[in-house]
């Protein structure tokens, strides 16, 4: 089969309504594709920001209303609170829940991921018991903070728990967070800092339990109560916040041939995607959450990156691609990842990849002070940057980074502490 | 032409009025080692990359005996006074690193709050039609003395709490010590002693304003410098006294080139002045497009404390760098048609204000006068035409501006 | 400092807002540019108005424009649908 489409796309179907969706269907227009454009969205609203849902959106700062802005000259149509449910790569068609049949000249998939759900369904339905994803996660949550809650209870040792651990908070309300393995944000960030944000938190009035799980939610009429721990312990709340993952949206393609299962959607370093058999489909390309692709900075290694630099990134590269004619040359998507994150009035950002670090320096600032940039070294290269409240020096560091320079790449700077190399 | 000697072409009176064609030469060697052993960056890449790299330090900066263009005589005229080691400590923080620069800039932030900086946008509109009003019954103005020289001065006196009975003072020390300021330009020795004595009288000045602040306080930048609050430290008295300077100083020679460099460039490309005659709302573009083409600040000198591998070369331990923002600001790889003047750019990420730790504090204050003072005189100034171009520039290549910008008008409207 | 405005009308014309916070480093030039709809708390964190009634549109263009790393997209809401 060939790997390059033949003939100039006029119909390009975009599946998944988010981030990665308008992203790729903005950087469309802007590399001149005049034809339709069809966005599909399982949810009702168009194209919203998920980050500001769990700070100032739960805190009732602002507006609650992220959408995304859209491009004057986008001329798009959408096709929103429709979920796709089925592809046909011969057909090249894709069908909505709606019973419509869309056919393209080209399909993006960026579907995304949902929020795993609290395993024991009779728990996860309870009223209290939350999850955060959605725009109406959110509305649900806030409403429900804002009638003031003996306490919340969060689950998991993630970002976003950590975030709503903040804004908790923030609004005087009691907070416990449940970590069950490790030191928070250590699959991100290493357990050295995520043992420092733990400090934070805590500090700030978090009840931090490490190693702490819980064995069942209480409830009376069908209203959460509190929940007992693993070790028998029992806390009074009003609400449970599930914040345990993610699980991608690729239901959708099952009988489709595309090699999707829950680790993502496979596709290559062109974000074009790739059937069961490892042949490359040359129509149909991936982006963001639901995107599994070779990562030139992890040395080729499949990963999925679920944050919001790589969507926007990938959707650039994804869009560029569906457009090459044959003799253009492909765009390889290198992006560097990268993320933030805004808790406990701080804001903690990080480039690379810092997953299997076997190294850690701090080369500006202290851990004391609350404001520093740390650098990750793997075999000797620099393969990450942590910073928090000094992001002005990470472009310099993520330089270092996508060069893979040896660790720690800058020995001698200003406002630099006495080098030292620690664990992780 | 060989680029180690380009950068002395640069500094040359004689190249000011266009210094462009000699940036696109430097730039095809984007780190080039003068034959002094400072190291110009020309391209757009490199400059950034360079401010936000931690072996660039801004303090130790290099003796100006060795490097004739690299030394900053304002800096040796605050301290002559002083002993070395007081000198070290209380430079102003743009010629300072990280701890002490986060902390005396913080403090400075704190007091430009943005609700003190946007309440200087009325101020400066009236400032601005007074200044307007002035021209009426003239054929033709000098716009530098008349308009863009007394507008900057009179805004950072009101900001920083300077008693109007001092302005014009105030306005003459400022325009002493910006020469002062010019690293190119340390004059003879009659200059040296003239600025030496403008810095004593500015410094006393300043001292006892900063005494009366404390006892009388009001709502001003040196009165809450001086003071600090319950969560601030209060800024100890050199350091204040850099600090005013500084602002003055840097407040005033930059925006009065803006304002002039942005009028000779806009009748220089009419249509952009009919542009922004029909809508006033285009004025933000413009100014960061003009801070692009002709940004007032051309070029800052740093000193590298590591060698810095860049760019194919290395940069050693202890060289001069002059980063040379004007010529990354008409980078080709980073500004397609970077010659044309277009407000409609997209993503321009100009140089004009520096980056990284450095970026000028100012830049909201000389948004606003920029702004103000564009959009009004668009409106006001009725067929302006340029008399002389290109006009005579002041000899300085780092503030680089016209002396004079001679304009010839048919009348001014209302405002 | 205000931090929290009341809910819109639901017919009233809005802008809508997002910044790249992997861009942002704090240089708070939008905040001086249009304070009632960023907010710096603490030393870094940026805190915008996502959705920014449509008087504050001049306020906005200047923010969007004074930003060093041009970290900031606003567009009139409710646009580039087809019907």
């Amino acid at each position: 089969m060939s790997e390059t489409p033949s003939g100039a796309p006029e119909r390009i179907v975009v599946v998944g309504a988010s981030l990665a969706g308008l992203s790729a269907a903005q950087a469309l227009r802007t590399e001149g594709f005049a034809g339709s454009l069809t966005l599909v969205g399982d949810e009702r609203h168009a194209p919203y920001d998920r980050p500001p849902l769990s700070k100032q959106v739960l805190r009732g700062l602002f507006s609650p209303d992220t959408t995304l802005p859209r491009h004057p000259d986008l001329n798009a149509e959408f096709r929103l609170g429709t979920p796709a449910n089925r592809l046909d790569l011969d057909a090249r068609t894709v069908s909505l829940g709606d019973g419509t049949t869309l056919p393209y000249d080209r399909l993006l998939i960026a579907t995304g991921t949902r929020a795993r759900p609290w395993p024991k369904s009779d728990e996860a339905t309870l009223d209290g018991v939350f999850t955060l994803r959605t725009r109406d996660d959110a509305e649900k949550l806030s409403a429900r903070l804002k009638a003031g809650p003996r306490r919340v209870v969060l689950v998991g040792g993630g970002f976003i728990g950590f975030e709503v651990a903040s804004t908790c908070r923030d609004l005087d309300i009691p907070v416990t967070v449940l970590v069950r393995d490790g030191q928070p944000l250590e699959a991100a960030l290493g357990p050295r800092l995520g043992g420092l944000v733990g400090e934070i938190a805590i500090e700030r009035g978090v009840d931090l339990r490490l190693g702490a799980e819980i064995e069942q939610m209480d409830s009376e009429g069908g209203r959460l109560t509190g929940v007992t721990l693993k070790d028998g312990e029992r806390i009074e709340a009003d609400i449970v916040v599930a914040a345990i993952g993610t699980v991608r949206n690729v239901e959708w393609l099952e009988g489709s041939g595309l090699a999707a299962d829950e680790g993502g959607v496979l596709c290559d370093g062109y974000c074009r995607v790739l059937r069961t058999n490892g042949d490359i489909v040359p129509d149909v390309f991936a982006a963001g959450d639901v995107a599994r692709w070779p990562n030139p900075h992890q040395d080729e290694a499949l990963v999925a990156v679920e944050h919001w630099g790589n969507a926007c990134a990938q959707a650039k590269a994804a869009a560029r691609n569906m457009l090459a004619g044959p003799a253009a040359g492909l765009t390889r998507h290198d992006h560097l990842p990268d993320f933030w994150s805004q808790q406990f009035g701080l804001t903690i950002k990080l480039v690379g990849l810092a997953d299997g670090a076997d190294s850690l320096s701090i080369v500006h600032g202290s851990l004391e002070a609350r404001r520093f940039v740390a650098l990750y070294g793997k075999d000797g290269r620099t393969v990450a940057a942590a910073s928090i409240d000094s992001a002005r020096w990470l472009p310099a560091y993520a330089a270092a980074i996508r060069e893979r320079a040896p660790f720690p790449p800058i020995t001698d700077a200003v406002d630099q502490p006495r080098l030292r190399i620690e664990e992780p | 032409m060989s680029c180690t000697t380009l950068f002395e072409q640069v500094l040359d009176p004689d190249n000011r009025a266009n210094p462009y064609g000699l940036f696109a030469e430097l730039r095809r060697q984007p780190v080039c080692r003068q034959e002094d052993g400072t190291y110009v960056v020309s391209t757009h890449a490199e400059i950034a990359r360079l401010v936000s790299d931690p072996r660039i330090s801004s303090e130790d900066l290099p003796d100006p005996q060795k490097f004739r263009w690299t030394g900053h005589p304002i800096t040796d005229l605050f301290v002559r006074p002083i002993r070395a080691e007081i000198r070290r400590r209380h430079q102003p923080f743009i010629f300072r690193d990280p701890p002490d620069h986060d902390r005396l800039r913080g403090l400075v932030m704190r007091a430009f709050s943005p609700e003190r900086v946007r309440r200087m946008r009325e101020e400066t509109e009236e400032l601005t039609n007074e200044l307007i009003e002035k021209f009426a019954g003239k054929a033709r103005i000098d716009l530098v003395d008349d308009f863009s020289y007394p507008l900057p001065v009179t805004v950072i006196c009101k900001l920083l709490g300077v008693p109007p009975e001092d302005e014009p003072q105030f306005q003459g020390w400022a325009t002493q010590l910006a020469t002062a300021l010019e690293p190119n330009q340390r004059g003879d020795e009659e200059t040296q002693a003239k600025n030496e004595q403008c810095f004593t009288e500015i410094s006393e000045f300043l001292r006892d304003l900063i005494a009366k602040k404390r006892k009388e306080p009001q709502d001003d930048i040196l009165t809450d410098l001086a003071n600090g609050d319950d969560d601030t430290e209060r800024m100890n008295d050199f350091d204040l006294i850099a600090t005013a300077v500084l602002l003055l100083v840097a407040g005033h020679e930059t925006t009065v080139n803006l304002i002039t460099n942005s009028v000779l460039t806009l009748l220089r490309f009419p249509e952009h002045w009919q542009r922004l005659r029909d809508d006033p709302a285009i004025a933000p573009r413009l100014i960061e497009e003009m801070l692009r083409y002709e940004p007032p600040v051309q070029y800052r000198t740093r000193l590298a404390i590591a060698d810095i591998p860049i760019a194919g070369v290395t940069i050693p331990k202890d060289a001069p760098v002059v980063l040379l923002l004007a010529s990354g600001n008409r980078d080709p790889d980073r500004f397609p048609d970077p010659d044309r003047f277009d407000p409609d750019r997209p993503d321009n990420r100009h140089l004009g204000f520096g980056g990284g730790l450095h970026y000028c504090v100012g830049a909201p204050l000389a948004r606003i006068e920029a702004e103000v003072a564009l959009v009004a005189l668009a409106k006001r100034l009725q067929n302006p035409r340029l008399v002389e171009d290109p006009p005579p520039y002041r000899p300085g290549a780092s503030l680089r501006g016209p002396r004079h910008l001679c304009l010839a008008f048919d009348g001014i409207a209302g405002a | 400092m205000r931090l929290s405005t009341p809910l819109p009308e639901p017919d009233e014309p809005r802008m809508k807002v997002v910044v790249d916070l992997n861009r942002c480093q704090g240089y708070a030039q939008c905040v001086y540019a249009a304070p009632r709809h960023f907010v710096l708390q603490g030393r870094e964190t940026l805190v915008y108005d996502p959705s920014p009634d449509e008087a504050a549109r001049a306020e906005i263009e200047r923010a969007v424009h004074a930003c060093p790393v041009r970290a900031i997209t606003a567009y009139p809401d409710a646009a580039g649908e087809t019907k």
